[in-house]
């Protein structure tokens, strides 16, 4: 079976006063259908920026360098943005900002906002527009009630819930998530969880789910990206990053290493000591060589590439 | 270190209601008083010398009103709060200048609790400008040095000019508690402190923040909704649920014997570092959304989506049922409730 996404040789760069930021630092990876890719690391490692990316809409000043995004076969980034606008975003890959649930405008009714995002797309009159609203807010677990409600009288896990609706109207094959429950207690995160699961197996989507938080990412992913400084560092799937072998970057180690568990008691939790390095200039060596615990000669002079350690999970070290 | 008996804080019935405004004809007419949001109803808790105590809930169930309350920024509705023995509802104006040296918060948002325009320097001899403390321009500059230290932020004098943008998180975190620590408190009310920081840091600020308080013997009011850190980081924990404490005890008692339904619950939606949750739907012992505060159930307030709940929750509020002799529960039903 062919991709859902193929993503090749990507990359993308803030053009600041400063210099180049390079956010998106030769990227490649790929998605089938039906499948949570989890994308992980600290903030400013460019989760975000791979997000807007797959749309084709990085935020000014971003700008592609090189690579590809191939959807079902076409690359979206050679595509003209009116058709893009159209045809592609929300209609074939559709996204859910961070803080999104905010991001509801507090003068109109959910109604009133879900049908906007519709006329873009559809012609399509009121009344079956209302239905069709009706229809996936109670795929969300809303009553239709809520269409007629201001944004203040919702919850938060409700407005969220408004938002994963207004993602999926058009039937979307791709949907990425970034950071969809960060604002949200753990009930309610939990809630959210057993949504998309859910979602996911009644609709055969596929999500792409942005976190910095690596016990939530286990709980939905199929497979994780681990990103650091604009790069893939180690990718593989649920149970090679979490089951009993393990990551093997020693960055995914730590990281998993300062991710506290409630059922065991620990004294003294790990953490990375140091902080994510410039994006600006270019690297000669491993980018986390600075703070790397297990770093030698090698890695100081010697960028590591991708290597395939078993089926499906590579790693960028020259420790493997 | 002096041991954990000696009281610090000592909170009595603590309660506080907001009257939200009345419509013109109602308050004309004063046909009904308005329904009070009982934002804290009747919560006691000691916090001992040298403690991390944890108080945990989703928002909404006045846990940050509590924190309020403690550093007086408002006055309770009723109730008492004792620090070092002393009450300090009723005190004068210099006598909660003073408490308020004794008492310093962290906040949850490094990014919005520093002045953009200050340096380092300047945030951190702030207080000690509004508290008139009486020192030269070198005795202040060693007492910066001194909290930057007490921090880990090396070298200290490197940072003194810098902007807080100059700053990551972690480091507006630390420096958040130099500027607590530079008044010498003997409480600190840390609210969220690291909830908006990375996971790979969020460690490292809580390692900190613990090294400090062992060393500077302090006494901590730990504010948060995440049970996996405070497992981690507190001593004893209690947990809230719309005002009410509902389970109170050591850490490794509220979690690894549960007794209140609740605190069930939250345990069960943390998620876990393991792979083999991939393809469960997580049944979570807990149902609906939590009720709005003026609107607060009757009896157990917990009743309403509870999945043990049985008549008698509706109709009486459980009185604290002891377990052991630092762990209790108000819930009816704790002897059935295992784990």
């Amino acid at each position: 079976m062919s991709h859902l996404l193929e993503v090749k040789n990507l990359s993308m760069f803030y053009h600041t006063s400063k210099g180049r930021v390079k956010a998106i630092n030769d990227i490649s990876f790929n998605m089938n259908y039906g499948e949570t890719l989890g994308v992980v690391g600290e903030s400013g490692c460019g989760k975000t920026s791979l997000g807007t990316s797959l749309l084709a809409m990085p935020t000014p000043p971003g700008h592609f360098e090189s690579g590809s995004v191939i959807l079902e076969g076409e690359n979206i980034l050679t595509m003209k943005d009116d058709y893009i606008r159209k045809n592609i975003r929300w209609a074939k890959i559709s996204m859910v900002f961070q803080g999104a649930m905010n991001s509801l405008t507090p003068v109109y009714t959910i109604e009133n906002q879900m049908i906007e995002t519709l006329k873009v797309h559809i012609d399509m009159d009121k009344i079956s527009a209302k239905n069709l609203i009706a229809e996936y807010l109670s795929y969300v677990g809303l009553s239709p009630d809520v269409m007629r409600r201001y944004p203040h009288e919702l919850s938060g896990g409700m407005k969220q819930r408004v938002v994963i609706a207004t993602a999926l109207f058009l039937k979307p094959k791709l949907v990425i998530l970034d950071e969809p429950t960060t604002a949200l207690d753990v009930i309610v995160q939990a809630e959210i969880i057993n949504l998309l699961k859910k979602l996911k197996r009644d609709f055969n989507l596929s999500f792409i789910f942005i976190t910095h938080d690596l016990a939530l990412e286990s709980e939905i992913a199929d497979r994780i990206a681990v990103m650091y400084a604009g790069k893939i560092v180690e990718i593989g799937s649920n149970e090679n990053i979490y089951g009993s072998v393990g990551a093997k970057h020693p960055y995914t180690q730590k990281l998993l290493k300062a991710t506290p568990s409630i059922s065991k008691k620990v004294e003294h939790l790990e953490f990375i000591e140091g902080t994510p390095p410039d994006l600006i200039g270019d690297f000669i060596g491993c980018r986390f060589y600075d703070r790397c615990e297990k770093r030698f000669d090698i890695c100081k002079t010697d960028d590591p590439s991708m290597k395939e350690m078993s089926d499906g999970h590579f790693c960028a070290c020259h420790l493997v | 270190m002096e041991d954990k008996s000696v009281v610090a804080v000592s909170v009595k019935n603590l309660k506080k209601y907001f009257f939200p405004h009345q419509n013109i004809i109602e308050s004309i007419a004063q046909s009904k008083k308005s329904t009070p949001v009982k934002a804290v109803d009747d919560v006691s808790f000691d916090i001992y010398k040298n403690e991390i105590f944890a108080l945990i809930g989703e928002s909404g169930s006045g846990k940050t009103t509590v924190a309020k309350l403690l550093m007086k920024l408002m006055p309770p509705t009723d109730g008492d709060i004792f620090f070092e023995g002393k009450s300090i509802v009723n005190i004068t104006k210099e006598e909660t200048a003073v408490y308020r040296r004794n008492t310093q918060m962290i906040f949850q948002d490094p990014y919005a609790s520093m002045n953009p325009r200050f340096t380092v320097k300047n945030v951190l001899k702030e207080p000690l400008l509004i508290h008139k403390i009486k020192c030269t321009e070198k005795e202040a500059e060693e007492k910066i040095i001194k909290a930057l230290d007490d921090v880990k932020i090396h070298p200290a004098h490197e940072f003194l000019e810098r902007y807080p943008h100059m700053l990551s998180g972690g480091q507006r975190q630390r420096i958040a508690t130099a500027r607590t620590l530079i008044l010498e408190p003997r409480f600190i009310i840390a609210d969220e402190p690291v909830s908006m920081i990375d996971l790979s840091t969020r460690a490292e600020i809580l390692h900190m923040m613990k090294e400090v308080q062992k060393t500077l013997n302090l006494s901590y009011l730990y504010i948060t909704h995440d049970l996996s850190t405070a497992r981690y980081f507190a001593d004893r924990i209690a947990v809230m649920y719309l005002g009410h404490i509902v389970e109170i005890g050591q850490s490794d008692e509220i979690i690894d014997n549960t007794k209140h339904p609740y605190t069930k619950a939250l345990i069960a939606a943390v998620p876990e570092p393991v792979t083999g949750n991939l393809h469960k739907i997580k049944e979570l012992p807990i149902k609906g959304e939590i009720p709005s505060m003026s609107n607060i159930p009757t009896g157990c307030v917990f009743h309403t989506r509870c999945p043990y709940a049985k008549t008698d929750c509706a109709e009486t509020l459980p009185n604290f049922v002891d377990i052991s002799s630092t762990h209790k529960a108000a819930c009816f039903y704790t002897e059935s409730l295992s784990k």
